[in-house]
């Protein structure tokens, strides 16, 4: 049986933008107008805010009066360098970004990819995927700290049936860990799988009917047509995923507090700490631009990787 | 049609909930206001037996007061509470009235969070300090100024089994109390008999495990018979008695060395073996007498600790107060109203007693609705010789002070390190404090 291969054009990256004809002044003026209220809200509500940090990071500011305080320089940097516990909060939030990531991006990819091959009830799958993102974090926090209390919780229940240790997912730091991820991986699960769901309904379906044609199986398209083809979008979940899990507070605050003996506390429950709880808001202001830092230079090393990667391939 | 109808239903039920909500805490809201909802807003931070009590006490006020409404808003213990009085206070949207720990008062303070309660007209209804356990009227009192009218002295004390005392010959001959014990001697040849003639597992048992509070209450009650407080000028400057330290930690391990007591046990472990008479002393706070009571068969009674390191008794306590947080804009009827209520529950504070806190009101303290309360009558006299924590900006109920400081002396207790390597540890630990700088002027 002879088999007619058509001859396609090979899936391209998407074009470059076409020659920049420059936009007449009423398009601009439009451009202007439409993204004015985005730069306020931006103006007042980001910039401005943290504007304000950097100039209370220099005081010594109390969280509950008004007024900056006294100048002290940049004594309170070298305080929140020079303090364990700051540099052990940092290393809290780095290792929740360790152990969340990997499974939140592959997860994701394969929850993704199984709910896009099924053929009936998709949009249950999807929507069942989705919707935990959308629970406010108090709420997750509050039931799965029922699902984890010892004694009377489901979790400590069902290890309890089946034989097992029944770990103590609240007193104990692994165990508090655990429960933080397991939680998190549940709860946020959801966003990453949106972005995999909106990438892979962008591969054109002839790809995969050419495959098929050369007789390449589902493992085998999944291998090297999907994952390869939504390389840009792991690109991005993945760093999405990074900033996003730096970021963590809630879910740990809300079911461990921090504990337990504050060895599970993040950077930002330090910074919550100093400046609300100890009122030191100028010192808190200080231990944010030390964080701040951080993040811009993870965001910025991505960046130069991607940009690296993105022109080696291009050449 | 019929989404569209179900729509519309939808988006007038959530404008009917808008508006309805609009008359008060969103209106507030909006307008950085205080919320209006009552006549008295009440914040406090107790759950279990002192919540349900503290309710009892708020509907005796509604009875006695029918045209003044309450509202009490309970919040989560320690530095969640804290942190959202403070900033609701500096926000202009506090509560009338709030509770606070003493410990946690000379910041508070110092923030200027708080009105003078001589502010409030407290003295026209008879709130003056001759009323007072004077401990916690000094304590209340902050340079000079009385920031907070207190409620009650909740002292570390000493559990005893009566059976187990009974048999360990440590009854005084009446009976019905222990036989006086006077220095460290006689107190561990107290508790030594407890497990030799009483025939108890251990002579004593306290929660060290994970409970830095406990430990750090234990250390701080033994040390002050030798010594001052750990810090003075406010928390900026270590006051260590590094003989203190030794010998205080030389005592505690005394009492952990040859069994006599465990070194390493949590809570629900000390529960255990009190509660089963498996142990003759329990060295905890009074608020665990209720829980205590419920155990079937448990004889236990309630003393203040005898004089141990020190020529004097020393108990190491806290009390609970109650404050009006600053609010320039509350009106004179609404400040009246707060003094009311604060008097109010002052006069109910028998049925605070239950819980196991000394009244500190002594018109209450006197009362036979007291007196005839069961062990509590047998330890007021540790409200008068009450020590609190320390006076600086990081110190108090709950903070991290308590947990981290108490960290180590939980690492002493369980005899991971020598006394002279505990005056180490502490003098670090203290350090961490001393030299942050204070948010505010501490006087």
């Amino acid at each position: 049986m002879t088999t007619v291969v058509p001859t396609r054009p090979a899936p391209t990256a998407p074009a470059a933008a076409p020659p920049a004809d420059r936009p007449s002044r009423s398009e601009r003026r439009a451009g202007a107008l439409l993204t004015a209220p985005f730069l306020v809200i931006y103006l007042l509500f980001l910039i401005g805010p943290l504007l304000v940090g950097v100039v209370l990071s220099f005081f010594n500011t109390t969280t509950v009066k008004s007024g900056l305080g006294d100048w002290v320089g940049l004594s309170n940097y070298t305080e929140v360098v020079t303090d364990p516990q700051f540099w052990d909060a940092m290393w809290h939030s780095v290792l929740f970004t360790l152990l969340t990531t990997p499974p939140l991006v592959v997860l994701a990819l394969a929850g993704a990819i199984l709910a896009s091959r099924v053929r009936r009830g998709r949009v249950l799958y999807r929507l069942a995927f989705f919707a935990p993102y959308v629970v406010p974090s108090s709420v997750v926090a509050l039931i799965f700290l029922w699902m984890y209390t010892p004694q009377i919780g489901l979790l400590p229940k069902i290890f309890d049936a089946v034989g097992l240790p029944v770990p103590d997912f609240i007193g104990s730091t692994a165990g508090g860990w655990t429960a933080v991820t397991l939680m998190t991986l549940w709860w946020t699960f959801g966003f990453n799988f949106v972005l995999y769901t909106a990438a892979i309904q962008d591969v054109p379906p002839d790809v995969y009917e050419a495959a098929a044609i050369d007789g390449a199986g589902p493992w085998q398209q999944i291998r090297h047509i999907t994952v390869p083809l939504l390389g840009r979008t792991t690109s991005l979940v993945l760093i999405l995923q990074i900033l996003a899990s730096l970021k963590v507070f809630d879910q740990i605050y809300l079911l461990l507090s921090g504990g337990p003996d504050q060895s599970t506390r993040p950077v930002i429950e330090y910074i919550y700490d100093t400046g609300f709880t100890a009122y030191r808001g100028g010192y808190g202001a200080a231990a944010t631009m030390v964080y701040f830092v951080v993040i811009v230079a993870i965001s910025a090393a991505w960046y130069g990787l991607r940009r690296r990667r993105a022109s080696s391939t291009a050449a | 049609m019929a989404r569209r109808r179900l729509l519309a239903l939808g988006g007038g039920l959530a404008l009917t909930g808008a508006l309805a909500a609009c008359s008060s805490p969103l209106a507030s809201g909006l307008t950085g206001s205080q919320p209006n909802t009552a006549d008295v807003i009440f914040w406090n931070l107790f759950t279990g037996g002192d919540g349900a009590n503290m309710v009892l006490m708020e509907d005796r006020f509604r009875k006695t007061h029918p045209g003044t409404s309450v509202e009490a808003t309970v919040l989560a213990w320690g530095n969640p509470y804290y942190t959202k009085l403070a900033l609701a206070t500096a926000s202009g949207t506090p509560p009338d009235v709030g509770i606070v720990h003493l410990s946690r008062l000379p910041l508070l303070a110092a923030s200027e969070l708080l009105d003078p309660i001589e502010k409030a007209g407290l003295g026209e209804l008879g709130i003056t300090e001759d009323k007072f356990t004077p401990a916690a009227w000094r304590k209340a009192t902050v340079d000079g100024t009385v920031y907070a009218v207190p409620l009650d002295t909740h002292p570390f004390v000493l559990y005893y089994n009566i059976d187990l005392a009974r048999r360990a010959g440590l009854l005084n001959t009446a009976g019905d109390g222990l036989t006086p014990l006077k220095g460290k001697e006689d107190f561990l040849a107290a508790v030594k008999a407890m497990k030799t003639a009483g025939g108890a597992q251990y002579g004593a048992v306290m929660s060290v495990i994970a409970d830095p509070s406990t430990a750090w209450r234990y250390f701080s009650m033994i040390y002050s018979g030798l010594a001052g407080p750990v810090v003075t000028d406010s928390g900026t400057r270590i006051a260590l008695d590094t003989e203190a330290v030794q010998e205080t930690v030389a005592f505690m391990q005394s009492l952990t060395a040859d069994g006599l007591m465990p070194g390493e046990l949590n809570g629900s472990g000390a529960n255990a073996l009190f509660s089963t008479g498996k142990a003759g002393f329990l060295f905890d706070g009074e608020w665990q007498i209720p829980t205590y009571r419920q155990v079937k068969g448990l004889r236990f009674d309630v003393v203040p600790f005898p004089a141990l390191l020190g020529p004097k008794p020393v108990a190491y306590a806290d009390s609970h107060a109650l404050v009006l947080p600053r609010n320039g804009s509350r009106s004179g009827t609404r400040t009246r109203d707060a003094a009311q209520f604060i008097k109010s529950l002052l006069d109910n504070s028998a049925v605070w007693a239950e819980g196991g806190h000394i009244p500190a009101w002594l018109p209450t303290q006197r009362s036979k609705a007291f007196l005839d309360q069961s062990p509590q009558r047998n330890y007021v006299q540790a409200a008068f010789d009450a020590r609190y924590d320390p006076e600086a900006w990081y110190t108090g109920a709950g903070s991290d002070f308590q947990s981290v400081v108490g960290g180590t002396i939980i690492e002493a207790i369980a005899g991971r390190l020598s006394p002279k390597a505990a005056v180490a540890g502490l003098r670090s630990d203290l350090k961490r404090f001393t030299t942050a700088r204070p948010p505010v002027t501490m006087k």
